[in-house]
């Protein structure tokens, strides 16, 4: 690679990483509002332990996140394996589908599932946050976890069924263990999904109920307040662990 | 069938049923409320009425819809022209280093983009990073506005979208066989040739999957005009947030979203125009 493509690699990472170093090093900045760079620490960390609505949102979010991405894992693992295994006459439709909710921009999503739940009666609050997180969740699952089912020798599965396996325990005994990593991946990604939802959630959750991303929202729009910076800090974090971790899984594949 | 096989039908074929449920079928009620009439207590009335599809031409909304979508098509641009070189560069990287690379471009892609839109104000503000850098050097006297304007807005999005643009195209120059440029070049085709007629046909999915996940997008993230802009830049999905949130005006903001969910569709076949002119029936993981 000539050095002027190098030049362009780190270019382009230094514009998206920056920004965040940035914050990242104001959150430790004790002095107030950044002017002056002579006290460092952790006070704005221990700040947010004093915001109960902060925390209460926090425990929200995570709640909801643990629950959709477990409920998205196990159905969207089933309906990987099954489009693999099968790959039935309707498949041309499923694909579609699956497309179709992974391609959707969350405002669309949002306005139409605010539109169904208002039709069903559900109530807004954790119910309709939890089918709508489901509902994001689920294709990016079945996409992860249908792309390792490619890669695999399909004739592992053969063989288990020809030495007198069923159906389903050559899916429990050679199909699931063989997908593991990115099932454990897909539930990484989707828990990350879930607690970073900006979009779906303002339309879908009712006032009794606030995650965290909507409490960070609406500190934002109340101004720039330290304690925000190392929030944000914090959440990038999360991000950040959550998926290294799932590449990790992955083999570092997208 | 023994219980578990009944299970296990069962197990699969919730997915598909789930997404009937939770993406087609609300997109069709979206179309159906558009065509109704606004009712004060109950949200919508049954009278079929196309006032609502007139009313998105009233000039007020007419102005809504061409900012936006000049702000979110400029927006794309940018990231096309940025992330095309990038996205072959990476593709190009040596075997130790590509994996290190992508999980780079992984990570923002994956962040909260509130978080990132966050970072890109406390930047840009008038006591910001960039004000005092650029204070400290003496290039300025005073702070220069950078928050609530259009550019602020601009790049917010490229900042928050360009990973969306990167990585569709990314998996395209990785599927792209080296060997088909090699051949052009050996039947004696000149560079931008063998982009024109090889390259850019082969990367054309990777194009207009990038252009979807990065333009709707761009329309709808309506908290990046709300930090970043002022009121006056309303974008698309600053105005269905009102419609349906506020003004509690459904059928209208209805007709609004139904265009998304048109440009959607017809996004989406595009896509899968090019993905079977590149030969390719796959379906990529995002």
């Amino acid at each position: 690679m000539s050095r002027l493509g190098v030049l362009y690699l780190w270019g382009v990472f230094a514009f998206l990483y920056l920004p965040m170093a940035v914050l990242l090093a104001y959150s430790f900045n004790e002095s107030a509002y950044g002017l002056s760079w002579d006290r460092l620490g952790f006070e704005w960390y221990w700040r947010l332990l004093d915001d109960p609505l902060l925390i209460e949102a926090t425990l929200n979010s995570v709640a909801v996140a643990v629950l959709s991405a477990s409920l998205a894992t196990m159905v969207g693992t089933a309906g990987a394996v099954g489009l693999h295994l099968y790959d039935f006459r309707r498949a041309a439709l499923f694909r579609a589908l699956l497309m179709i909710t992974l391609m959707s921009p969350e405002i669309v999503m949002g306005v139409s599932l605010l539109v169904l739940f208002l039709a069903l009666r559900v109530p807004l609050g954790f119910g309709s946050l939890l089918l709508a997180h489901l509902t994001f969740c689920l294709p990016f699952v079945t996409v992860t976890v249908l792309s390792r089912l490619r890669d695999f020798d399909q004739r592992l599965i053969d063989a288990a069924l020809d030495l007198g396996a069923s159906e389903v325990q050559a899916i429990v005994h050679v199909v699931l263990p063989l997908a593991l990593p990115a099932i454990a991946a897909g539930w990484l990604l989707s828990f990350t999904l879930s607690l970073d939802d900006v979009v779906v959630s303002f339309f879908v959750t009712g006032p009794d109920f606030e995650v965290l991303p909507l409490r960070i929202y609406s500190m934002v729009r109340m101004g720039v307040k330290p304690e925000v910076n190392a929030l944000a800090a914090l959440l990038f974090g999360v991000s950040l662990g959550l998926v290294v971790m799932s590449q990790r899984l992955l083999g570092r594949r997208v | 069938m023994r219980p578990s096989e009944g299970i296990w039908w069962l197990a699969r074929g919730l997915l598909p049923v789930w997404l009937l449920l939770f993406t087609l079928i609300p997109m069709m009620m979206v179309l159906v409320v558009s065509v109704l009439t606004r009712d004060e207590t109950r949200f919508i009335d049954p009278v079929v009425t196309l006032e609502n599809y007139q009313r998105l031409l009233d000039p007020v909304y007419l102005r809504v819809f061409i900012d936006s979508v000049t702000m979110a098509g400029l927006s794309t641009l940018a990231c096309l022209c940025l992330a095309y070189p990038f996205a072959y560069l990476l593709s190009r990287a040596t075997q130790a280093w590509r994996p290190v690379l992508l999980t780079l471009v992984i990570v923002p892609f994956w962040t909260n983009s509130l978080v990132r839109i966050y970072a890109i104000r406390s930047l840009l503000a008038a006591k910001g990073a960039l004000n005092s850098v650029l204070l400290a050097q003496g290039w300025i006297n005073e702070p220069v506005r950078l928050l609530y304007t259009g550019w602020a807005v601009g790049l917010g999005l490229i900042y928050v979208l360009l990973p969306f643009m990167i990585l569709p195209l990314y998996s395209s120059f990785e599927k792209l066989d080296r060997r088909l440029i090699e051949a052009a070049a050996d039947l004696g085709a000149g560079r931008w040739a063998i982009f024109r007629h090889v390259i850019l046909p082969l990367t054309a999915p990777g194009i207009v999957a990038g252009c979807l996940l990065v333009f709707l997008p761009a329309l709808g993230l309506f908290y990046v005009t709300d930090i970043l802009g002022g009121a006056h830049n309303l974008m698309i999905g600053a105005l269905l947030k009102d419609q349906f949130l506020e003004a509690r005006d459904w059928p209208f903001g209805s007709a609004a979203s139904l265009i998304m969910i048109l440009l959607l569709f017809v996004l989406l076949g595009i896509y899968r125009l090019t993905q079977r002119l590149a030969g390719s029936g796959q379906m990529d993981d995002v």
